[in-house]
């Protein structure tokens, strides 16, 4: 068992969901309560990585970061080497790759809350700010768990995206799935058994995990 | 968050409180919603509303809801002017917009719109963020005991009654002390008996307040029991205010006629004026009906409608003679059916008119469907309504 892989895995899985969850709350409120008649382009690049293969969003990510493109002269500017081949740039990409998996829970989440329940506070005196933070997050408890753990989990077992830009060094970007790659292509099935059962008995108990918590959240209108 | 202007409280601010006039309302608001044509709809109106119950009383659609929120600053108006005492909240002129969380309204939802996370204690003091605790538990406490559900402070909204959390709902916006009350069908779903405790516990609280009460409501049963000054809403215009008995005792309004229990409204055209005999001759739409109605002031060929409340209808099963009502039509009953000790029959004249008897009067004339009978109105029983405007 590579204990070096899990460990950078588990660290990048949990670096992704951070930020993820931190970007995605405003986006989710916008996509959610917007009434801007191209709202839906939004809607659409948002859920671009859900259908593209990873290794061209991968591409893309080391295009965008590269040392032609003003963002990568940006970053390098700033760090004093590429994104490519770095944790940083696998953190990057995954924040793109799993970017779908945290808004759209949220605004699931964000939409079956009772308008009402938003009036009712702004009429009490609270800001719109004040609103989100005391009725909206708290009611969406169970969408912020979900997409906390979808990202966790999508970062957890992703492959193509973590190739193109991470590459496969041990110790910086070399993650479980990359790591069983490499086993079977040395063709050490024992140590591949080990690894994907690891990488799945993880991913099974973070699903489980969020059906759990689902099942007792706040229903909408719970004596409606 | 900020604090509401004028809502911290500290002795100063209670004396004023007890010092201070009866607040009036004064709105004009415009709002057009445009949809598909035909299905657009403008809301135009002005009123003024003092302290005390006002019940805003109309049927859906006729733009109750849309006249809370404009007040309330959910929904922007097009134009107009909204006044609380001396306070312009909002004023199309002068592009003054107060935002809703800084207008000092209270509003309670038909379902109470509880936060469900939120116990009922903390559900009550959501409003009062910036008021000093001691001030804050003080007020908490009294609005509970207000309003009986001091027992209930540390119970989630979803394992307390409908009617409990309608208490609860009115309690969390009158412990933040709203210039105006805004109360959209708030007992609607309730009982007789639990509704009227709720406002009796209400107006007591509004002895001391004084402030505005805009009630709506589309049941005109609770119009009625409420007894308060009322406006009538029909599609986006105020048709008619005033106390519910004089509002209903001349109706003109088609909405008013409802309230006032019309159940006989029939397109109508002038045929004739008598100026001399105090008369018109009005010919009813449908069956081409000769009607005598009390002169107005219209003109021959003008369309009207004309009210008649099956109460007032006598009925005969012999063509009646020396009567001094003016009315005698001939028809047949189509149904009869009896409810609530209240006979119902429909009478078909050509038009269908509906009479109101009591199981009596139905035994001693030996009345059943399809029975030839005479109908008898008198003139002034006959009301013009003014058509429903047509926009």
């Amino acid at each position: 068992m590579n204990w070096q892989a899990l460990e950078l895995t588990l660290r990048l899985s949990c670096l992704t969901a951070a930020i993820l969850i931190v970007l995605a709350l405003p986006v989710a409120y916008w996509v959610a309560y917007s009434r801007r008649r191209w709202k839906f382009l939004v809607q659409a690049l948002a859920s671009l990585p859900l259908v593209m293969p990873p290794t061209v969003l991968g591409f893309y990510v080391l295009v965008a970061f590269g040392s032609s493109s003003p963002l990568g002269r940006l970053w390098q500017h700033w760090t004093g080497h590429t994104l490519a081949f770095t944790f940083a740039g696998l953190v990057v990409g995954s924040v793109f790759y799993s970017f779908p998996f945290a808004v759209q829970p949220l605004v699931n989440s964000f939409l079956a809350i009772d308008p009402k329940l938003i009036d009712a506070s702004r009429v009490l005196g609270a800001s719109r700010l004040a609103t989100f933070f005391r009725v909206i997050l708290p009611l969406s408890a169970s969408g912020v768990a979900t997409a906390i753990a979808l990202t966790f989990a999508h970062t957890f077992g992703e492959f193509g995206v973590v190739l193109m830009v991470g590459g496969d060094i041990p110790g910086v970007t070399r993650t479980i799935s990359i790591d069983v790659f490499d086993q079977v292509q040395a063709g050490n099935y024992a140590a591949a058994n080990v690894t994907s059962l690891v990488l799945l008995a993880v991913s099974f108990l973070i699903l489980a995990a969020i059906y759990a918590w689902n099942r007792r959240a706040w229903p909408r209108a719970p004596w409606a | 968050m900020g604090v509401r202007e004028g809502r911290t409280l500290s002795s100063a601010d209670d004396e004023r409180e007890t010092a201070r006039n009866e607040i009036l309302l004064e709105a004009a608001i415009r709002k057009r919603y445009a949809g598909s044509p035909g299905s657009s709809f403008s809301l135009d109106v002005r009123f003024a509303v003092p302290a005390g119950f006002t019940i805003l009383f109309g049927r859906s659609g006729a733009g109750k809801t849309t006249t809370l929120e404009a007040i309330a600053g959910l929904v922007k108006p097009d134009a107009g002017k909204i006044l609380l005492e001396e306070r312009l909240v909002y004023d199309s002129a002068s592009r003054v917009n107060v935002d809703v969380s800084h207008r000092g309204v209270g509003y309670v939802f038909q379902d109470s719109a509880l936060f469900p996370h939120l116990t009922v204690e903390r559900n009550i003091r959501y409003g009062l963020r910036g008021v000093p605790e001691i001030e804050r538990k003080k007020r908490v406490g009294e609005i509970l005991e207000s309003f009986r559900i001091g027992a209930l402070a540390l119970r989630l909204p979803r394992v307390i009654s409908a009617g409990e959390r309608q208490r609860v709902a009115l309690a969390r916006s009158l412990v933040t002390r709203p210039d105006i009350l805004l109360l959209d069908e708030p007992l609607a779903a309730l009982d007789a008996p639990a509704k009227s405790r709720i406002v009796e516990d209400l107006r007591a609280w509004n002895r001391v307040r004084r402030i505005p009460i805009l009630y709506v409501t589309h049941s005109r049963e609770e119009v009625f029991a409420l007894g308060e000054r009322v406006l009538v809403i029909e599609r986006g215009r105020i048709v008619a205010e005033g106390l519910p008995q004089d509002v209903l005792e001349a109706p003109r309004e088609e909405t008013v006629a409802q309230l006032a229990g019309f159940e006989n409204i029939f397109d109508a055209r002038i045929a004739a004026l008598h100026e001399e005999a105090g008369t018109m001759t009005c010919l009813l739409n449908p069956g081409a009906i000769e009607i005598e109605a009390p002169l107005a002031r219209v003109e021959t060929g003008a369309a009207v409608r004309v009210g008649i409340r099956a109460g007032d209808v006598l009925l005969a099963t012999e063509p009646p003679r020396g009567l001094s009502a003016r009315n005698v039509i001939e028809g047949t009953i189509e149904a009869i059916e009896e409810r609530d000790f209240r006979v119902l029959a429909r009478v078909n004249c050509g038009a269908t008119f509906a009479v109101l008897l009591t199981p009596a009067a139905r035994r001693s004339l030996g009345l059943a469907a399809g029975q030839r009978v005479w109908l008898i109105v008198k003139t002034h029983s006959c009301h013009l309504l003014r058509p429903a405007a047509q926009d």
